[in-house]
């Protein structure tokens, strides 16, 4: 166990903390309190750095490191908010906004959604971009669940929960740039006869917004759970 | 295979050349086949058994000139014979030894005397499929003196000592590269070959697979000896048929010589390349991409580090490099890194190919020492631009690139003074454009193809392209305002600062480096909604802001 005598520290906005080497910055910081808003990763599934969310700063680089797949170094000096910062938050927010339609009115997630509460937490007041209202799909053949790609992001947290933790591979992403889009099996119905989704449910609890729900349940009723994951991670490692 | 084997080999391909008076030498790269150069081969042969002259006419790649294609080059008198069509076949034939029709002459001085030819020593002089003709021009003597006479450590020094950096864009140090991946401990380790050459007006990767395919073979073969792998893959877009069956028959002759398989030239190295085809994506240029896609994933980029020289194909330490890179390798292992390093300026060395396309008199490919001033390359090697227009501005680096205006043309050509210009050296294509082009038509032009190319992965890059191409058509149809532009280039900086891959992290740069040097363009759609080049049609005339 090289890993638990080899232990570095580091400073977080100001702040001194230690680490494992195998500790991402996002971990630590964390473990200590401090906030960097995330939305492609979970606790429990692996990361893609993809979201852009958690780039932070480290002190003699100029380029931005996205902290959910950046490992500690000894002597990093990091710096999790800044203006610069907050700006990129906020953009790629807006971005988000702006690219498929979410109208937090009129959505099943109102009040338990990551990008509405990360909004928030951000301070986007406002879309400064032209909403591009694209005609999407919802795939409601599915007996429980109901997929609508108008509030989709593509974190590809369903398709990382079910490869990695059912282990089944339903969700995949297909096309390119702004034509992605997550899909059942071979572009099939989520419902279909012949799908392969186990109907564990899995990815209506990971999907930060209301792209995957519970059918016969809205808004307030329907929190999501994610927080099994490292719990269950952690007892598949016991065993 | 020794030394002295290839001497054996070089010799009886010479003297097969003895036996006859005259080779003539036919282009049958994608540009001259295009104007069906395989058919003035088929009718020059017919003519030469006609006349049972002793002349060899031999299929060839690229000789550059593209422009005046199709090509025919004769020797020994070096003629070369430029818009040969299948009626002058007799009249190429009749007047070897003697002076050609004045209208097949290509004299072009200017556009051949300042080239300096490394990656293209054989384009255009030996048969592609024929891997004696590239032994008789001193092919693999690297590959036997690094198997037989170095050790792997020695050959990365050479590298190292050559200067040579990365000829896909990057510019890294390829030494250092291969240093790293050498040291990497494991049993299996990878050699890739990147061929996915996808910039518009890029084509200097297809020439050399197609023109010289073995020397790429070669490359790739001392690189696997280097750092320790004993597999490897080129990794070509599909889009390059010609390229593909060319490379094919010529691993097949590498392995027939002995070069590739086991225990090559007699040592304990073994090392086969396999050839896996691009499926049209863009972003597959780019390294994990790219090795996501050898792997059989879905062809996105991951975050680095881990870099591919560590954590590579499979998760093994993987080197890899671009087609016109390891084509640098043979002649630096025969001629030493020093001559290499006495080549070019600064810290770029060398030679680099280029692409020359556009509003170009020359158009075609040219190789130039580094250093070379921009302006030597487009007004003498390029000819300049025809049709009496004037130049505007030359565009380098394909989307990840910018464009370099008049003004500037005297810098010199290398990797940091292009980058300091607001471009980059890129994989080497070199759009030349006059005063007919509206450099926010431009811009726009390469963010659609960023657009279209982008992954879909991160949000800065993905979405981020969309809005801005949205807001360069609301300038170049005059329906903009001030403040689209400010948010314009506020998302350029999201996007160039915030993306996951190269492709998102560059993909402002057109906007960004067209806004520095044509912004009076920028604010004349803006505000006076008029296109001094004429191009864009506005859709609010006469409306000022």
């Amino acid at each position: 166990m090289s890993a638990a005598t080899d232990i570095k520290t580091l400073v977080i906005n100001g702040q001194d903390v230690s680490a494992r080497p195998d500790q991402t910055i996002l971990d630590v910081a964390r473990e200590n309190g401090i906030n960097i808003p995330t939305l492609c990763h979970l606790d429990g599934l692996t990361d893609v750095g993809a979201c852009r969310l958690c780039l932070i700063e480290v002190k003699g680089q100029n380029k931005l490191f996205p902290a959910c797949v950046t490992r500690v170094e000894e002597g990093m000096e990091v710096t999790t908010e800044s203006e610069r910062l907050a700006k990129h938050r906020r953009t790629i927010l807006e971005l988000l906004f702006a690219e498929r339609n979410h109208i937090c009115a009129v959505c099943v997630a109102n009040g338990n959604c990551e990008l509405q509460s990360l909004s928030q937490e951000l301070g986007l007041t406002h879309v400064r971009l032209p909403y591009r209202n694209p005609e999407l799909n919802v795939d409601a053949s599915h007996e429980r669940f109901t997929c609508d790609h108008n509030r989709c992001i593509l974190c590809t947290r369903c398709v990382r929960v079910c490869a990695e933790i059912e282990g089944a591979h339903v969700w995949d992403v297909m096309g390119r740039g702004a034509d992605c889009k997550v899909i059942t099996d071979l572009e099939t119905p989520w419902g279909d006869k012949n799908s392969s989704c186990t109907k564990c449910g899995k990815c209506v609890q990971v999907c930060p917004t209301g792209a995957l729900y519970e059918k016969g349940k809205v808004g307030i009723e329907k929190p999501k759970h994610p927080e099994f994951l490292p719990y269950l991670n952690l007892m598949r490692e016991a065993q | 295979m020794n030394l002295e084997e290839l001497q054996q080999i070089a010799a009886s391909v010479h003297a097969d050349n003895e036996q006859f008076d005259f080779e003539v030498n036919v282009c049958q790269g994608t540009g001259c086949l295009s104007q069906h150069s395989d058919q003035i081969m088929a009718q020059l042969i017919k003519v030469v058994a006609e006349k049972g002259a002793k002349v060899h006419v031999r299929k060839t790649g690229c000789m550059g000139l593209c422009a005046a294609g199709p090509l025919v080059l004769v020797e020994p008198e070096n003629q070369l014979l430029q818009h040969v069509g299948v009626q002058h076949a007799e009249s190429v034939i009749t007047h070897l030894g003697k002076e050609p029709e004045k209208e097949l002459q290509c004299n072009l001085r200017e556009h051949f005397d300042q080239q300096v030819h490394v990656v293209l020593e054989n384009s255009g002089r030996i048969d592609p499929e024929r891997i004696d003709e590239y032994i008789a021009r001193d092919g693999y003597e690297g590959l036997v003196k690094a198997l037989t006479e170095m050790r792997p450590v020695d050959v990365v020094q050479q590298i190292t000592e050559s200067g040579l950096r990365g000829r896909g864009g990057g510019g890294y140090p390829t030494g250092l590269k291969w240093g790293m991946v050498a040291k990497a401990v494991s049993e299996t380790k990878y050699v890739i070959c990147n061929g996915d050459e996808g910039d518009p007006g890029a084509f200097m990767d297809r020439s050399v697979l197609e023109s010289d395919p073995q020397r790429v073979i070669e490359g790739m073969a001392i690189a696997a000896y280097a750092v320790g792998a004993s597999k490897g893959y080129v990794y070509v877009r599909a889009e390059y048929p010609l390229a593909v069956s060319r490379l094919t028959a010529s691993l097949r002759e590498a392995r027939r010589r002995g070069f590739l398989g086991n225990n090559i030239c007699g040592t304990p190295f073994n090392f086969d390349i396999e050839i896996r085809l691009g499926a049209g994506a863009f972003v597959c240029g780019e390294e994990t991409a790219l090795i996501a896609s050898i792997e059989g994933q879905r062809g996105t980029p991951r975050v680095r580090p881990p870099y591919p020289a560590a954590s590579g194909l499979w998760g093994k330490p993987t080197l890899i490099n671009n087609v016109e890179t390891f084509a640098n390798v043979p002649p630096i292992l025969r001629k030493g890194g020093a001559w290499f390093a006495a080549i070019g300026k600064g810290k770029s060395k060398g030679t680099k190919v280029f692409a020359l396309t556009g509003k170009i008199k020359n158009t075609g490919l040219v190789e130039v020492p580094m250093g070379m001033k921009l302006r030597d390359i487009v007004e003498g090697i390029g000819g300049g631009v025809p049709d009496g227009r004037t130049f505007k501005a030359v565009q380098t680096g394909g989307p990840s690139g910018g464009c370099i205006p008049a003004e500037l043309l005297d810098i010199e050509v290398s990797y940091e003074s292009l980058v300091q210009a607001g471009s980059m050296m890129g994989s080497g294509g070199m759009i030349v454009m006059d005063d007919t082009s509206c450099m926010v038509n431009v811009a726009k032009f390469f963010m659609e193809f960023c657009m279209t190319e982008s992954c879909g992965k991160c949000i800065p890059c993905r979405a981020g392209t969309v809005q801005m191409h949205e807001l360069l058509s609301k300038i170049c149809e005059g329906r903009a305002s001030m403040d689209d532009l400010d948010l314009l280039i506020d998302l350029c900086g999201t996007v160039k600062e915030a993306s996951l891959c190269g492709l998102g992290q560059t993909a402002p740069n057109p906007v960004l480096s067209t806004l520095r040097y044509f912004k009076q363009e920028y604010m004349d759609h803006i505000q006076n909604k008029r296109c001094s080049a004429g191009v864009c049609t506005m859709t609010h005339e006469g409306v000022t802001a």
